[in-house]
């Protein structure tokens, strides 16, 4: 086990094309649950791959601990890799699948044995290890891919690329129970790409969120949440994803279409200095109706859907749409919803980049 | 995928059922009538029952050419499937490489089959054919229209020539459906060269090689135009495979009868061997 | 083995597979003096006589035509009923499935000679003997079994929620199978195809026994042109090469498609 360093990790898949991956400078921390949430075609699994060793990255060093990895081949990184089909030897029963991995590698056919039923005790495959790997349903094939990555002590990570696409759906959170379980018995480091935010934020300690080869925010869940580092993290995190609104600062207050809203003023003398198109951020959930005799934000409510616990508001402000998270028992006046933006919740976007940067 | 019961998907397959049977029943009721008459002409035909499969059964002529086939049929697949397999291994994945050589290796398949045995002819003969020239020049002996050793390798190499790339072709296409997930897992898994071939390739190419092996025996055991081309089926007897035999007695001999025992009888052991083949792979997915 | 390693296999096999044709297209460009007189790799009178002298004999013309027009319908009628069997195997499993494939394999185990008799009386007795399509009819005793198993690789690969969506969108079965499930196998139906139009060329004790005049094979008219005259190995290898040219054009023609095909791998 060891954490896991990109030292100016970089890839282009043809030389002098398009990066595949942005120059980028990140450690995963041994023991860590890490997501890597990001839409199809981001560089999610070529980060993958240069992780395992599958890819050489074009520039950079990836470090394993101390060792440097970069140039070795994924069956000396001491790596696991799950992949979105499962990929289990078909003529072999689940007992050889999961000892493929140690006698490839020539160990004593005792320890094997221990071995693999330890696993196989773990990942709750101890029924069927006589049983032919083929005829085994989609998600047990999944428990197999992962046993192999367990099966060998001195595994560095176990790497996951989007492997629930083949699960039916209500064997999933079974399935990511199941992952976590075994990452708290064995304190591994756990890589896990997802374009799903849902299966990302219940899985990971730390969401590194991707778009277009390039790493837009390294954080906790609730991190992305309350303060995205980037409109996209915005948009992508939640449902629905946080507002945005063109707005202009004038000393501690932003301006939208001539609408006023408090800010930090901290955070808007430093969007005043960056410039560029500037952008206010809040969450639908954060936004609160005005109390009476309160000077709100007059929304045009074009619709209102109830969603259970809470009614979802689409308006507009000024032109500019939004959306607001209401309970239930909140009412809509006659001439639109006046709403208040929190000072502490409502953030600035210079160029789709947070303003203040840190708490 | 698991399927779904449905009886009335007869119904697509039935087309394929009769315009199949036009063809084959007929024939095979037609046939099953000669073996059991003697036919002098078209209104003389006498009834004789099993007498011509037990005449053909005893007929040592049809002895030494069964022996001959089935060495024959034995050779060609020990020698096309491994080297088939390895060839497609070879083929690289993509790129304008693969095209060129598609176009190269059908090449040969494309040839009608009299003309394979021309080609040989003109290649292998030690009088004015590039190999057989070389051959001798080499200082070997070489000829295969007097050495009866030399014909059969020359037939050999001939059929190999002829019917490999189908192997190739087809194993080609069988390794192209393995998907990328399955190399890379092996490789993390720290799998040997051999390791991915047996435990990954071979099991994947099980379909493809059901149907090669089924057709390069039925080809090979009904093996006519190229040999006779070639050799005549001589060195005295030495190329004179099954359909040979039968050929010059329905022909050359006009034992219509007898030849058509034969017909059932060698049909019956192709369906035996290939029902063997087929039921052998087919079940290998069943164990455990 | 290293990769290096493995083209040169592959390149000193497909060097074998050209030797005995580049001799045979050699030999039909020398005289039969120096064929037989010296031994050398390039013609030194380089001579195209005898391809003049089969040129020039009118009765080879219809040979190319006759082929082709049997080879095309054989295909047409074997994709025809081959693509709903096909697509049965494929998705539904019914009574005898497994022994019906084996079935129509047999078809092609029964040895020709004594059998192509009473080929040739069927086919007299239904009216067929001697026309195109009865070559075509004969040939799908092979090419519709061999069809079946290879669009039957190609549509497994097509996963089945789309039959369904389409079903529930109130698609027909035909109207389906036609706009949206053939587009989606292009690249099998033309490897499918390809196989097809290589057994039907290539094969010709049938071709021969239900032809006589009308339709008469190019390989067979060629041969007996050429053994009418002795033997005359100029002749007889430029005979051998014409009759190559048009498997080797169409290989040539649709060489990016069967590439398609193969790589979606599902032969």
């Amino acid at each position: 086990m060891a954490r896991i360093e990109l030292n100016n990790l970089a890839h282009q898949y043809a030389p002098g094309g398009d990066y595949a991956l942005q120059p980028m400078q990140h450690v995963w921390e041994d023991g860590g649950a890490y997501a890597l949430l990001g839409p199809s075609g981001c560089g999610k699994t070529t980060l993958l791959n240069i992780i395992s060793g599958l890819l050489q990255p074009s520039q950079g060093r990836v470090m394993f601990g101390d060792r440097d990895v970069t140039t070795l081949p994924p069956e000396q990184r001491n790596i696991g890799q799950v992949f979105q089909f499962p990929v289990i030897y078909d003529t072999m029963s689940v007992f050889d699948n999961l000892a493929f991995p140690l006698r490839n590698r020539k160990m004593g056919e005792d320890y094997v044995e221990r071995r693999v039923t330890q696993i196989a005790g773990m990942l709750g495959l101890e029924d069927v290890l006589k049983r032919r790997a083929k005829n085994l349903t989609a998600d047990a094939k999944q428990k197999i891919s992962l046993g192999r990555g367990l099966v060998r002590e001195d595994v560095a990570a176990v790497l996951f690329d989007e492997p629930l696409t083949v699960i039916d759906p209500h064997l999933k959170w079974q399935l990511r129970r199941k992952l976590r379980e075994v990452h708290e018995q064995l304190n591994l480091t756990l890589v896990y790409v997802t374009h799903d935010q849902t299966e990302a934020l219940t899985f990971a300690d730390k969401v590194v969120v991707m778009l277009a080869g390039q790493v837009l925010q390294v954080g906790t869940p609730q991190a992305l949440f309350e303060r995205p580092e980037h409109t996209f993290v915005g948009y992508f995190i939640g449902s629905p994803g946080m507002n945005f609104f063109d707005c202009q600062v004038d000393g501690g207050e932003a301006l939208i279409e001539g609408h006023r809203v408090a800010v930090d003023p901290a955070m808007a003398q430093a969007a005043g200095e960056a410039g560029g198109l500037l952008q206010l951020g809040i969450r639908p959930g954060l936004i609160r109706t005005a109390a009476a005799g309160e000077k709100g934000l007059t929304v045009q409510v074009e619709n209102v859907e109830d969603l259970g616990d809470y009614e979802l508001v689409t308006g507009y402000l000024g032109s500019q749409k939004l959306h607001v998270r209401l309970e239930e028992s909140e009412k809509i006046g006659s001439d639109g919803l006046e709403v208040v933006f929190p000072r502490e919740h409502a953030l600035l976007y210079a160029d789709d980049r947070l303003v203040g940067g840190g708490k | 995928m698991d399927k779904r019961e449905y009886q009335w998907a007869w119904l697509m397959v039935l087309p394929v059922v009769l315009i199949v049977a036009f063809s084959a029943i007929m024939p095979l009721m037609t046939v099953v009538n000669y073996s059991v008459q003697d036919i002098f002409g078209p209104d003389s035909r006498f009834f004789v029952g099993t007498e011509w499969f037990k005449e053909v059964l005893r007929d040592p002529a049809l002895h030494g050419a069964l022996v001959r086939q089935i060495i024959f049929s034995a050779a060609v697949l020990f020698i096309q499937i491994p080297l088939g397999i390895g060839l497609a291994l070879c083929m690289p994945k993509k790129g304008i490489g693969v095209s060129f050589a598609l176009v190269l290796l059908a090449l040969p398949l494309l040839v009608p089959w009299n003309v394979v045995g021309t080609i040989w002819q003109v290649f292998a003969r030690p009088d004015v054919g590039l190999a057989g020239v070389t051959l001798n020049s080499l200082g070997l002996d070489y000829n295969y229209t007097g050495d009866s050793l030399d014909a059969w390798f020359t037939v050999l190499v001939m059929d190999v020539w002829h019917w490999t790339s189908l192997v190739i072709l087809l194993c080609y296409a069988g390794l192209q459906a393995i998907p990328d997930a399955f190399y890379q897992a092996a490789r993390i898994d720290g799998a040997s060269r051999w390791a991915v071939f047996r435990y990954i390739e071979l099991p994947k190419l099980k379909g493809v090689l059901l149907i090669a092996i089924l057709l390069r025996f039925i080809f090979s055991f009904r093996i006519y135009a190229e040999p006779f081309v070639l050799t005549g089926g001589g060195p005295g007897n030495a190329t004179t495979f099954l359909s040979q035999s039968l050929t010059t007695m329905a022909v050359g001999q006009f034992d219509l009868g007898p030849a058509a025992a034969f017909s059932l009888v060698y049909f019956l052991i192709i369906l035996l061997f290939s029902y063997v083949f087929y039921l052998t792979i087919l079940n290998m997915d069943r164990e455990g | 083995m290293g990769s290096r390693r493995r083209y040169i296999f592959l390149g000193l096999w497909l060097v074998f597979l050209m030797l005995p044709i580049y001799w045979l297209v050699m030999m039909s460009l020398k005289t039969n003096q120096e064929i037989l007189s010296t031994f050398s790799l390039w013609p030194q009178n380089l001579t195209v006589d005898n391809y003049i002298k089969i040129f020039t004999d009118p009765t080879w013309y219809p040979g190319y035509i006759n082929s082709t027009l049997y080879v095309l319908m054989n295909v047409v009628i074997s994709l025809t009923v081959a693509l709903p069997a096909a697509y049965a195997f494929s998705r539904y499993n019914f009574l005898g499935d497994k022994h019906l494939f084996f079935w129509l394999l047999t078809n092609i185990m029964a040895p020709p000679a004594v059998f192509l008799l009473p080929f040739f009386e069927l086919y007299q007795s239904v009216g067929l003997y001697d026309t195109h399509i009865a070559v075509a009819l004969a040939h799908t005793l092979f090419t519709v079994p061999l069809a079946v198993w290879i669009l039957e690789g190609f549509m497994s690969g097509v996963p089945k929620e789309i039959d369904e969506t389409a079903y529930l969108d109130g698609y027909s079965w035909p109207r389906f199978f036609i706009t949206i499930f053939l587009p989606l196998i292009r690249s099998g139906v033309g490897v499918t195809a390809f196989f097809c139009f290589m057994f039907s060329w290539v094969e010709l004790l049938l071709a021969r026994t239900l032809t006589s005049t009308e339709a008469k094979p190019i390989a067979v008219t060629m041969t007996r042109t050429v053994s009418a005259s002795g033997l005359d190995w100029g002749l007889l290898a430029t005979a051998g090469v014409l009759t190559l040219v048009p498997g080797a054009l169409v290989i040539w023609f649709v060489r990016k498609h069967i590439a398609r095909g193969f790589a979606l791998g599902r032969v």
